[in-house]
Formats: C-alpha cells, sequence, structure tokens
C-alpha cells in the first residue's frame, strides 16, 4: 500500500455508459475516494461487481474485480474475504440484484458479518431493462410491467439488515458528494460488513424519486441527536415511513469480523508444492 | 469370487445401525481383512428400516452381493427386507424375548438364533448396549476372535470413559457365550491376517484428498449424500490454514468457492443432483472468468427431489452440458473409493493448469461405502501439485500491454493466460461473465469474441496433448466381447468378470474415469463383436457419448431402480445380452 494513492487512481480509461446525471457516477465517485482516504490501492482492492446499470462500475474502476451473476455478488466477496482477509474488499450493485434476485444473500452477508463493504445504488427502478418496478420502487409506481404499481410495499433494506443483526447500516445519498464518500468511507473502515444504501436516482425512468424528491426529503443524521451506537434509536429511524435519513444509522463499535472470529489468519493462496506436512496424519486417522 | 462373508445389522433409523456396522467393519479390517460396505437407509432421523452391510474376505472385495450369510435384525421388516439375499446357511440373530419379536418366522432353511440381546445387555451395564451384544454373539457365530473388536469399541467409546469402554466390551462376551452354550459350533470361520488396513468411503477419500491437494476453501450446503465431504473437511482444513463455510444455499456455495478462488485459494464446492441444478447458473462464470475451480458432484436418485438416499448415475448430462451457451470444461469422474482421492487431487491440477471448472463426479454408491486400503494407497509424497501459469511480481511485466495493463485473458496459443493474484503489484484487472477482451473488459467487438471463444477452447486442446486421458483396463484384451463403464460400477464389474470367465465368457472391460475430455474409444469398439456400456441411470447417458463417439450401436445395460449393480447380477445380466441377438435388444 503506498501513501500516496489519489482516487483517480481507482478510475479505469474506459468511459461510462450511464445516461447523463445518472446518480451511478457520484455514488463511484465517493466509493474511489472512500477507498483512496483508506490508505488502499488497485493492487490490494477487489471489487465485486453485480448485474444492472451499478454492475457496470466493475468496468469503470480499476482494480481486481469480478462482475458476476446477477444477484450473487456478496457471495463472491465474501469467499474472497475469507481466501485473503489482507485484500479490501468492497462490493456494489443495485436495488434488484440485493434486495430481490439477491436478497436471500443479503441477509445472510448481513449475518456472517465479514469485513467488507456493500455499497447498493438504490434507484427504486430497474434502468438496464428499461424501467420494471424494482423491489424498492413504491407501491403505487407505474411502469411497463406494472401499469397500477406494484401494488405491494417496498421493501426496506436497512430494516432487513437491522433484523439480520447487522453492525453497520448507513444511508447516504449519490449527489452529496463530501457526505457519499464520508459515509461509505465509514463503512469501509468499519470492523465488519458496512452496509450502505445510497440514494443513486435514474434519470432516465425513475420520475417520482428524483434528485429534488430525496433533496427535499432527507434529514441528515449530522444535524441530529442521533446516536448510532444506539439500537432502539436506529430502528425507530430505520422504520418511520415518511423521512429519508442520510448518515450512520447504526454502527456497533464491539463487531469482530467473521474470518476473525473463524480464526482465519492470512491468506489461503500459498500452499506447498506437494500434500502438506502431517498429511498422512489424515490417512493414519482411518485406521 | 473371494471367499467372502456377509454380514449385515438392520434395523429402524436411530437404532444405531450404523455405528455398530462401523464397529464391526473396523474389526475385520483391523484385523486384516479386507471389507467393502454399504448401507440401505431411507431419507429420515427415526423409524423406518435402515441397514448396514458388510462383506469381507481376506482377498480384496470390489463390489456387493445378492447374498446375505449374518443377519442381526433388530425388527421383524429386517428380516424380509432381505428375505431374497437369504440362503439355508444364513444365520440370523434377534431378540426372541422382545414383545416385537415374539412371532418372527425366518425363512426358508436359515438358521434361527435367538438371543436376548437386551437383557444381557441390561447384565453388561445398560440396555443400550444390546447392538454390541449381537456383534459379540455375531463374532462366535463366524469364528471371529472377539479380541479384535474391544480396538474397535475403544476407538468408538474411548472419549466416554473407560468404564463405558469396559461395559461394552463385557457386553461382546456376554453375546459371545450365550452363543457358545446355547448353540454351540457354527461352520463359518473368518482368517485373520497380519495386515493393517485403513477403512475410509468416498466423500472422506474426496476431502482428504482436496486437502492433500492444497484446497484451503470450501463452501457447500449440506445435502445427501456429499455432506461428508464437508463435514470431513471441517475442521480438518483448518489445521492447514483452510476453511470450510457452509452456505445459505448452493448458489452462494459456488459463488463464494469463485471468489475464494478468483482470490488465489485452491477453492471446491461440492454438492449432489438437486444442488448442481442450482449451481448451473454460475458454470459459464466460471469458465468465462477462467477461474480455477473444482465442482464436486455425488449424485443420487434423480429427478428433481428423486430418491435422495439411492443410486444413480444421472448427471453425466448435466456436468457435460449444464449451462447455457458453451464452455471448456472437464469432467473427472472416479471409479473407486481410492480413486476419489487420486482424481481430486488431479482435478485441481487440471482446473488450476487450464484456469476451468473441473467436475469431479462421484456418487451415492461410493459415498456410502466404506473399503479397506492399504495406507501406502495414500501415499502423500507421491502428491504432484502443478499451479499452472501463476505470475509474481517479478515476472508480470511479461503481462502488460503497451499501456502497463495486465492481460488476464489473453488469447495464448495454447489457450491459457497468466495469473495474477489479488494483492501482486500492478497486476489489477477485471473479469466478467460478459464477454469480455484480453483485458476483462466488457465488448461486443465481433473478432473480439471469436478471439476469446477460440482461446477458451484450445485449453481442451491443450489438455489433450499434454494430459493423459486414459481408460483403466481388465479382463481379458484379446476378448471379443467389450464391455465400458464409468464411475462407481468398475468393482462390481471387475468381480463380475471372474464369474463370467468360470462360466466361460471372455470380456475385455474398459473403465473410463475421463468423461470429458475422455480417451478415443474407436479401435477398441472397432475390434469388438458385442461392445456394451454399464451404468447405472434409465437412458444410458455415456452410452450415447460412447456412441456418439464412433457412429455404432453398443448394447447397454441400465438399472434404475435405486441399487447400484452387484457383480453376480451383472454377470447374469451381460450372459443374458450377449445370448440375445443385438438386433433385437434395439
Amino acid at each position: 500500500m503506498s501513501s500516496d494513492v489519489r482516487f483517480t487512481d481507482f478510475k479505469s480509461d474506459k468511459q461510462p455508459t450511464w445516461c447523463p446525471g445518472c446518480g451511478d457516477f457520484g455514488t463511484m465517485n465517493g466509493m474511489m475516494k472512500a477507498l483512496a482516504e483508506t490508505g488502499n490501492d488497485p493492487d490490494n482492492t477487489f471489487i465485486v461487481a453485480g448485474i444492472g446499470c451499478s454492475g457496470k462500475i466493475g468496468t469503470y474502476m480499476h482494480s481486481y474485480a469480478l462482475h458476476g451473476v446477477h444477484g450473487r455478488a456478496l457471495p463472491v466477496g465474501i469467499g474472497v474475504k475469507m481466501a485473503n482477509p489482507d485484500l479490501e474488499v468492497m462490493v456494489s450493485g443495485g436495488d434488484g440484484d440485493g434486495y430481490s434476485i439477491g436478497a436471500g444473500h443479503f441477509i445472510h452477508a448481513v449475518r456472517r458479518n465479514v469485513d467488507m463493504s456493500y455499497v447498493v445504488m438504490d434507484n427504486r427502478i430497474y434502468g438496464l431493462t428499461k424501467g420494471q418496478a424494482s423491489p424498492t420502487s413504491r407501491e403505487d409506481f407505474e411502469t411497463s410491467t406494472s401499469p397500477d404499481g406494484p401494488n405491494q410495499p417496498p421493501v426496506n433494506p436497512k430494516a432487513l439488515a437491522l433484523a439480520s443483526g447487522a453492525t453497520f447500516i448507513a444511508q447516504s445519498f449519490s449527489s452529496n458528494a463530501q457526505r457519499h464518500a464520508e459515509i461509505v468511507k465509514q463503512a469501509v473502515e468499519h470492523d465488519g460488513f458496512g452496509f450502505v444504501n445510497v440514494y443513486s436516482p435514474c434519470v432516465t425512468f425513475n420520475d417520482v424519486d428524483t434528485y429534488d424528491y430525496f433533496r427535499d426529503a432527507i434529514v441528515d443524521l449530522d444535524d441530529t441527536d442521533h446516536d448510532p451506537a444506539d439500537r432502539d434509536q436506529a430502528k425507530d429511524k430505520i422504520l418511520e415511513s415518511d423521512k429519508e435519513y442520510m448518515g450512520v444509522l447504526y454502527q456497533d463499535e464491539d463487531s469482530v469480523p467473521f474470518e476473525e472470529r473463524e480464526g482465519v489468519e492470512g491468506s489461503m493462496a500459498e500452499i506447498p508444492d506437494g500434500a502438506p506436512e502431517g498429511a498422512m496424519d489424515l490417512v493414519r486417522e482411518f485406521y | 469370487m473371494p471367499e467372502d462373508l456377509n454380514w449385515a445389522i438392520g434395523g429402524e433409523a436411530g437404532d444405531g445401525i450404523d455405528s455398530t456396522g462401523k464397529i464391526f467393519a473396523q474389526a475385520l479390517s483391523r484385523a486384516g481383512r479386507h471389507v467393502f460396505t454399504s448401507k440401505d437407509f431411507a431419507s429420515r432421523i427415526r423409524g423406518g428400516y435402515t441397514a448396514y452391510k458388510v462383506r469381507t474376505s481376506v482377498d480384496r472385495v470390489e463390489s456387493v452381493v445378492d447374498r446375505l450369510d449374518i443377519l442381526i435384525a433388530l425388527t421383524e421388516r429386517t428380516i424380509h427386507e432381505n428375505e431374497d439375499e437369504l440362503h439355508e446357511d444364513s444365520v440370523i440373530i434377534y431378540d426372541g424375548e422382545r414383545s416385537t419379536m415374539q412371532d418372527v418366522e425366518v425363512p426358508g432353511d436359515a438358521t434361527a438364533l435367538e438371543v436376548p440381546l437386551k437383557r444381557l445387555a441390561e447384565d453388561a451395564g445398560g440396555a443400550i448396549m444390546l447392538n454390541v451384544v449381537a456383534l459379540g454373539a455375531a463374532c462366535e457365530v463366524t469364528g471371529f476372535p472377539i479380541e479384535n473388536l474391544d480396538e474397535s469399541l475403544e476407538k468408538r467409546f474411548g472419549d466416554k470413559g473407560e468404564a463405558i469402554v469396559e461395559n461394552n466390551k463385557e457386553a461382546a462376551r456376554k453375546g459371545q457365550h450365550y452363543v457358545q452354550e446355547e448353540y454351540g459350533e457354527f461352520d463359518y470361520d473368518m482368517e485373520t491376517t497380519d495386515e493393517d488396513y485403513v477403512l475410509l468411503n468416498g466423500d472422506e477419500a474426496i476431502g482428504m484428498g482436496a486437502i492433500a491437494a492444497g484446497c484451503r476453501f470450501y463452501s457447500g450446503y449440506p445435502i445427501t449424500p456429499a455432506t461428508d465431504v464437508m463435514e470431513y473437511m471441517t475442521g480438518r482444513v483448518d489445521q492447514f490454514g483452510g476453511k470450510v463455510v457452509q452456505a445459505e444455499d448452493e448458489l452462494s456455495a459456488i459463488n463464494m468457492a469463485l471468489g475464494a478462488a478468483r482470490a488465489g485459494a485452491r477453492a471446491m464446492t461440492a454438492t449432489s443432483g438437486p444442488g448442481i441444478d442450482l449451481m448451473t447458473e454460475t458454470f459459464g462464470l466460471v469458465a468465462t472468468s477462467e477461474t480455477p475451480l473444482v465442482i464436486c458432484d455425488v449424485m443420487r436418485s434423480g429427478p428433481s427431489t428423486g430418491m435422495p438416499t439411492k443410486q444413480e448415475q444421472g448427471d453425466l448430462n448435466m456436468t457435460l452440458y449444464g449451462g447455457h451457451g458453451e464452455i471448456p470444461r472437464f469432467v473427472v469422474a472416479p471409479t473407486t473409493v481410492s480413486e476419489c482421492f487420486w482424481k481430486t487431487v488431479e482435478a485441481f491440477n487440471l482446473a488450476e493448469k487450464y484456469q476451468t471448472p473441473v467436475f469431479l463426479v462421484s456418487d451415492l454408491a461410493m459415498a456410502v461405502t466404506e473399503q479397506t486400503f492399504s495406507p501406502d494407497t495414500f501415499d502423500m509424497d507421491e502428491v504432484e501439485i502443478d499451479r499452472g501459469k501463476v505470475v509474481d511480481e517479478d515476472e508480470i511485466d511479461t503481462w502488460l500491454d503497451e499501456k502497463g495493463r495486465f492481460q488476464a485473458h489473453f488469447a495464448a496459443a495454447d489457450g491459457v493466460s497468466p495469473r495474477a493474484f489479488p494483492g501482486t503489484t500492478d497486476g489489477a484487472h477485471m473479469t466478467t461473465g460478459l464477454e469480455h477482451d484480453e483485458l476483462g473488459r466488457r465488448t461486443e467487438d465481433t473478432d473480439v469474441r471469436i478471439e476469446q471463444v477460440d482461446k477458451r477452447q484450445r485449453k481442451v486442446e491443450t489438455a489433450r496433448e499434454q494430459e493423459d486421458f486414459d481408460y483403466r483396463e481388465f479382463g481379458d484384451p484379446d476378448a471379443d466381447t467389450l464391455v465400458i463403464s464409468w464411475g462407481s460400477n468398475e468393482g462390481a464389474l471387475r468381480e463380475g468378470l471372474t464369474l463370467l470367465e468360470e462360466d466361460g465368457y471372455d470380456v475385455r472391460f474398459l473403465s473410463v474415469p475421463y468423461i470429458f475430455p475422455r480417451p478415443d474409444l474407436s479401435e477398441e469398439i472397432e475390434a469388438a463383436e458385442d461392445v456394451i456400456v454399464v451404468e447405472c441411470n434409465a437412458t444410458g447417458q455415456f452410452a450415447d457419448v460412447i456412441e456418439h463417439d464412433v457412429l455404432e450401436r453398443v448394447q447397454r445395460i441400465n438399472k434404475y431402480n435405486g441399487v447400484r449393480f452387484k457383480a453376480d447380477e451383472l454377470a447374469t445380466e451381460i450372459k443374458q445380452t450377449l445370448d440375445t441377438p443385438a438386433e433385437a435388444t434395439q
């Protein structure tokens, strides 16, 4: 790790194909800043990206990275970190990737608490398939596949995380560059699973959850007396349906990452040229 | 056929059938006798019918047979379930004092040996030891020195304290003495030898092979009959710096293993049919991201949930063709319990040398069979590790493009690209399940697409040139009859060949462990008059593959009732097949 890493070192030479004005530009910039400011560099960083507009991030950033199967980014990230805890692992995806097709993995990644960060670009819409309802779309949000709205309440991912035993829950907003980078940085620094839901507006297909809507609705937790160490306060704020908060909602300062509790000590990549010493004892066990 | 003895204990699930059977099998193994075990079991925790069967001989035994000499029946149903395997010299040991065993009718001329198992166990210190009383009785019937049982009892009960061990030894002797006093001598006489064998099953052999091969990360989801691989590795792989993670489902299991492999670890997941279905989603990503990964499928009866505790070799097509699109892959199917170890080692080398998914295909028959081997069979000094084209910081410059970017999917002549583990300076690169260029960046460029598809496919051709994907040959090399099989049928066929030989049938038998890439059998098939492909499934999936390879009709022996092939049964089947004109079987 070198100390003179700049956030642009994490930028690849591929130009993003996101729509002009897409929230994902800001989300990605914040991720790069957070990684650079926490002393990481592209050669010790592993980004796992899901499928969707958000999933393209692996191509636009420069690091070790895998862009995988829809919904399965979190298990890949867990495997990377378990096999080499010295790497900085950041997983990123969208609301469809994380809370619909990958919802099962989300719950279990939260409770497993591996030391990594998970940045979800939540635009409350399926953008890449051109505008269908997502799991965080509003109940009455009209789309091509839900002409009268989905007719079901949106998923509350922060409540899901809290109920699953999360040790770090934060909400961010892509257009507030400074706060966004700070929040992601806190997630990276957290000893455990740092979950950040980012409002990352889709300017093409979502005319309800827009920049204007979020700017008006969002309350910065830094402007309140919220105590992120207090789980009950976090619960109340997360379940408030008429407010959009920004900042760290909950953090367990005593969190110990899974791989540490499991006694994983270093990279599993190095192995001997033949069977490991003591392997014949495995045979003798069968006497 | 070896001078064998076939022994079984049967009862309800929850009666301790497995552990009792294992104690006896271990005692035989330690006494220098070869053992081949099998299980009749159902997918339930309690009740039903379950049995642990032991075939033993001084010579090697490679199969089960349809003959039972000694049966310990804890329930009446156990006797009925095994009626067809009993003969006039069979001895059935049961507790006639139990209310449920009052009116037991012993079939045919078999000998009924009533032993008050429960009462004698209580005399020795507790009714719970009634199975051990039965073992003592069985020792007397078979002429097996009871001292051999003591070591197994110590191994099984040692952690429960010396008193428990002594009570069990006493319980065994009470069973032995009761038979001695009440029934006198039996004809069976089990020799012992000075050999010292190890006793293990196919799942354990796969787990041990994985650790020997340097596998350090295993993720899986419990499923019969693959769970034993996971249970074996749990705790043991930790001693070598590794970890087992129980995932929330198989989708997660294979993706975790993929992640670990991207990080540079040798990684594996194991499952059975229903789990393979879920994992199929990720096969393409493993192949196009060129990630070395061993995916083990311990097959059971399908389709859907099928018969979870029954044998079938029904996933050949799934492992050979599963997943949309076209990918290079290797499919390796060990043919014996000991080969489960060696083929696992080889699977890891193939995966890393060619950076592809390797399907290691085993089955329930091997997973539940405990078999004896000389410990030298698993000589760890023979384990070779080949990690392929891993590049470190000193070599990485060679693989950077003119802009200093690492070419993780470099279109090398042999199809194999350099591999840099994360953490390697200047090696940062991405990869994706999207079609990509040599840098791993998505592309839809037609030329690049063709270059990458061809490059991936070339790995198979390279492997064909560099590896020895050969068959294992048995029987008469000049015989006109050629029998071909894959996977676990090898043992039953080898013994079946001996039976056929006694009846004047000469057979050449090729046991094929490499499903893809596989040996070219054209010449062998051309040289034969009759070609028979044996496999445990209804449609003949391997036969299809072989026919496809040689464009010639073969005769097939198929079985799909949930029971593995048995030596004597196969001998009969093959005779029938040979005696029927080929046209009539089409």
